[in-house]
């Protein structure tokens, strides 16, 4: 089985590489070739492999192939290609016969490293634009001088812009080591315009050995202009995984601002919703698995309802059988709604059990958009941006536009004229919380998409999300708003700087601190409320 | 004027009744002559032995009714609720604990003067905030300070800027959350994850023999006792009726002409430092203290005690620590996966059903049965 299959992708690989080096001039493998390749120290060998695939053949490709795969043995001091039970000469193709006494070829981690860069060079000419892709970030960093007459030949044939741009970049890279002054000068001005982290420890490498004034003087340029560039990757980056963070801060303390903001109901179980919204997702992510395995890409469409119904339900019925009866004896639902969570993380341990369980991103969800060189923006990040800026849409529509809203919003500012006009205070309790509960869930479907899905899900979020509601202004959806992105955004800049702990700790005495001057939050709510 | 005299005072109340004296008497001598008695002398084969592990259980409940008699002072008394006294406790509790790392001396595992920890980071020196860990005496200065000192500030700037209720209860919480991040830290020099365990000695005399683990008994139980008298005494004075009529109405106190900061505050300091010696009297007899002691659920915890116990009774939080941690070692034992639900079902039928505790239900049974 395993060595079948191993043949099989031997092949395949075999029958690309070969498909695309028949315009590369032929110059055959010999015999003496291969065993300088596959037999000797470790220096002679890379010597000869360069060699080689300076000037490839069919032969060579395989050859080298099979090193890389382990699949070539010594037969009385010649290199033999073993394929499943078989021995072939790697120059002839005739049949070998495998004796008990053949010696494996060993490779050191310095020769395999070698051979997957011959290897990916030789990629460099495929005719599929993924394999090509691939082959040039495998190089990135480890090229020299040796692999110029490929790397020369694959610029000239590369049709993509964007991967003929990488290529020059690796070209120059190759180049810089190169004994002549000019390409060195060369491969200097080119570099300056890379984006990558490697092409600045290239630089700064070169840099230390070069004895040439002139040059060294392109080369500080170089290396300047990278940093310029790298520096602005990484504070686009910060403030990418600020907004981030900010949006996930958002999604959690939208609950909260309607639950905490305007019911000014203490939820110490938010948290614990968030995780039922998360396991909603799971499960709904197991039906698919069972029942809709095509359809499993929208499985994640399908699961925020249902994260959205089942944290409402639960929220509904503690309203109904706890909360209700605590209105007014905000330290007394703290205490218990404390209570409510514990049972919450227990009752899911015994349901599913103690252990994190796996939640897969759907496919068009994993990746990432390359922005610049150092500087990627993962699809499911993006996607929770949207998904957060579109839940707060959903819910300043419900709040300011709708009949319920209106309710909700007459309830919580004089609750008695609200039920002289007929409103049935009670119920619009009971949906108001249901409402911040479902928008726990939604936040719980979101978080399952970027980090693990446990019974301790939402511990880790509560104290943040109440911060975020606190620093809001309570009952202010824009102040919510303001504070889950500016939180987010300053605890990623001060990441950088200070390490994610102190980052976090910083952020908590900032609030503090803050709350001191105004301990009304950003926005007061204007008006008589004390 | 004559008005004003006409008003009956209430006459100041004694300390404690004669009934209560003498319970508390009879709390004095069973916990400190009966069970060294019963443990010590008593052959371990006998049905009246106390066991090794009963001793250590309930000094450790001990530990934790101080905490509750504290959060009863602040949260029953003077109606703040705080979610942060499990710092107070671990501050109280760091502080013993690193005379104990010094206490190790040479006999740690790397056979250094530093603690292990340190030599693992590989450093070189004691850091600045140990230079006192030396001496014991300091040790119990610090025991107070610290926790004193973080509440003394934390307290000043919430209290003055008014922030109450609902916000400084999370606020708090905010508070150990982020010192409990502190603590993990291994730069801190507080033995990050692991924090401090292996002690061998205490005041140069082995930590584990009968004689000291008794001796460790004796002394939580005569604080707790103490403690309880304190508190009896702070909440009958002049004081402690500002501090109960801050509870129920704080700005028609504040009209009255009374500033509610320092009594806030004095109540809120002496309420750590009580905390404090409790962490101080935990970590010797437990053997470890660490960052988790610091987490959020166990403040709160200590809160659901003085619930169950009833607030603003002084007895009840005791009562109330014995009955929740008792049955908490009961429980986890026999049914492990039960124990938070029934913690769970603690919190919400408590502040649903019983407001004024266990020590408030019996009460009205006997006013039932008057």
């Amino acid at each position: 089985m395993g060595t079948q299959t191993t043949t099989k992708t031997f092949m395949r690989k075999l029958l690309v590489i070969a498909a695309l080096l028949l315009s590369v001039g032929a110059h055959a493998l010999t015999t003496d070739e291969a065993k300088a390749i596959a037999i000797g120290e470790g220096d002679a060998r890379i010597e000869a492999l360069r060699a080689a695939v300076a000037k490839p053949d069919e032969k060579t490709v395989a050859f080298i192939q099979a090193l890389s795969d382990d699949a070539v043995k010594v037969v009385a001091g010649s290199p033999v290609i073993v394929n499943g039970d078989q021995g072939a000469d790697p120059v002839t193709g005739a049949p070998v016969a495998l004796p008990d006494s053949a010696e494996d070829v060993m490779n050191n981690n310095r020769m395999r490293g070698e051979l997957d860069s011959a290897l990916a060079t030789l990629k460099l000419l495929s005719p599929d634009e993924a394999v090509r892709r691939a082959a040039i970030k495998t190089l990135q960093g480890n090229v020299d001088e040796s692999s110029l007459v490929l790397l020369d030949k694959a610029f000239s044939q590369e049709a993509n812009a964007e991967l003929k741009d990488q290529l020059g970049q690796l070209r120059a890279a190759a180049l810089l080591g190169s004994s002549d002054k000019a390409k060195r000068l060369e491969a200097a001005a080119l570099l300056g315009q890379s984006a990558q982290a490697a092409t600045k420890t290239l630089l700064m490498e070169r840099l230390q050995v070069e004895t040439e004034s002139d040059v060294k003087v392109a080369l500080g340029n170089s290396l300047r202009k990278v940093e310029a560039t790298l520096a602005w990757g990484d504070r686009l980056g910060a403030i990418f995984s600020g907004i981030s963070l900010g949006s996930i801060l958002l999604l959690v303390a939208l609950g909260l601002a309607i639950t905490y903001g305007l019911m000014g109901v203490i939820n110490m179980a938010h948290g614990e919703l968030m995780m039922i919204g998360a396991y909603a997702t799971y499960v709904v992510q197991g039906v698919f698995q069972k029942f809709f395995p095509g359809a499993f890409d929208w499985y994640l469409l399908a699961s925020v309802p249902v994260a959205f119904m089942a944290s409402a339900l639960v929220g509904a019925a503690l309203e109904r059988s706890v909360i209700r009866f605590l209105y007014g004896r905000p330290l007394e639902t703290l205490l218990a709604t404390w209570g409510i969570s514990l049972m919450l993380m227990q009752l899911v341990r015994t349901l599913f059990g103690a252990q994190n369980v796996g939640v897969e991103n759907p496919s068009w969800m994993s990746g990432g958009m390359q922005v610049l060189g150092n500087l990627s923006l993962p699809y499911n990040r993006l996607v929770i941006v949207g998904f957060a800026f579109f839940v707060l849409a959903a819910v300043a529509f419900m709040i300011g536009k709708t009949r319920l809203g209106l309710f909700v919003r007459g309830v919580t500012q004089n609750r008695p004229i609200a039920a002289c006009m007929g409103v049935n205070t009670a119920r619009i309790d009971t949906y108001a919380f249901a409402l911040g509960s479902g928008i726990a869930g939604l936040a719980g479907c979101a978080l399952s998409q970027v980090g693990n899905v446990g019974p301790d899900l939402g511990q880790g979020y509560i104290v943040d999300a109440f911060m975020v509601v606190v620093l809001g202004g309570v009952g202010q959806l824009a102040g919510t708003v303001y504070a889950a992105l500016g939180l987010g955004i300053l605890n990623k800049f001060l990441e950088g700087w200070t390490g994610a702990v102190l980052a976090k700790i910083a952020v908590l005495v900032l609030i503090i601190v803050f709350i001191q001057k105004r301990p009304q939050g950003i926005f007061a709510m204007k008006g008589r409320e004390a | 004027m004559s008005a004003a005299n006409m008003i009956q005072l209430p006459e100041k109340a004694p300390l404690l009744g004669r009934a209560a004296w003498s319970a508390w008497l009879a709390a004095l001598i069973v916990l400190c002559a009966l069970v060294p008695v019963l443990n010590l002398l008593i052959p371990a084969d006998s049905v009246f032995h106390m066991s090794d592990f009963a001793v250590a259980l309930v000094a450790k409940i001990m530990c934790f009714a101080i905490c509750a008699l504290a959060m009863d002072l602040i949260w029953g008394f003077t109606g703040i609720l705080s979610l942060g006294h499990g710092l107070f406790f671990a501050l109280g509790g760091y502080a013993m604990g690193m005379y104990l790392m010094r206490q190790i001396g040479l006999d740690g595992n790397y056979k250094s003067a530093l603690p292990d920890f340190m030599v693992f980071l590989d450093w070189k020196e004691l850091p600045w905030h140990w230079l006192l860990s030396d001496s014991f005496v300091a040790t119990l200065i610090l025991v107070v300070a610290a926790p004193g000192v973080v509440a003394l500030v934390f307290g000043y700037f919430a209290f003055r800027s008014r922030i109450k209720g609902v916000y400084f209860s999370i606020i708090t919480q905010a508070m150990t959350f982020a010192a409990m991040l502190l603590f993990f830290r291994n730069e801190t020099g507080f033995g990050g994850n692991n924090g401090f365990t292996d002690f061998k000695r205490i005041l140069d005399i082995p930590i584990a023999t009968p004689s000291m683990r008794m001796t460790l008994f004796v002394l939580t139980a005569l604080t707790l006792l103490l403690f309880f008298l304190l508190a009896r005494w702070l909440v009958t004075s002049k004081f402690g009726r500002v501090l109960q009529a801050i509870r129920d109405a704080e700005s028609r106190v504040m009209f009255s002409g009374y500033s509610p900061l320092g009594y806030k505050l004095t109540i809120w300091v002496i309420s750590a430092m009580m905390c404090g010696v409790a962490g101080a009297l935990y970590v010797p007899q437990v053997g470890i203290i660490n960052p988790s002691e610091m987490s959020p659920a166990n403040s709160i915890e200590i809160a659901i005690w003085a619930a169950v116990g009833g607030r603003a009774t002084l007895i009840g939080p005791i009562v109330g620590a014995f009955l929740v941690n008792g049955a908490k070692s009961w429980l986890t034992v026999t049914y492990p996966e039960f124990w938070l639900y029934f913690l769970g079902a603690l919190f919400i039928g408590v502040t649903l059903y019983l407001p004024d505790g266990v020590v408030g239900l019996v009460k009205k049974l006997k006013g039932d049965k008057a």
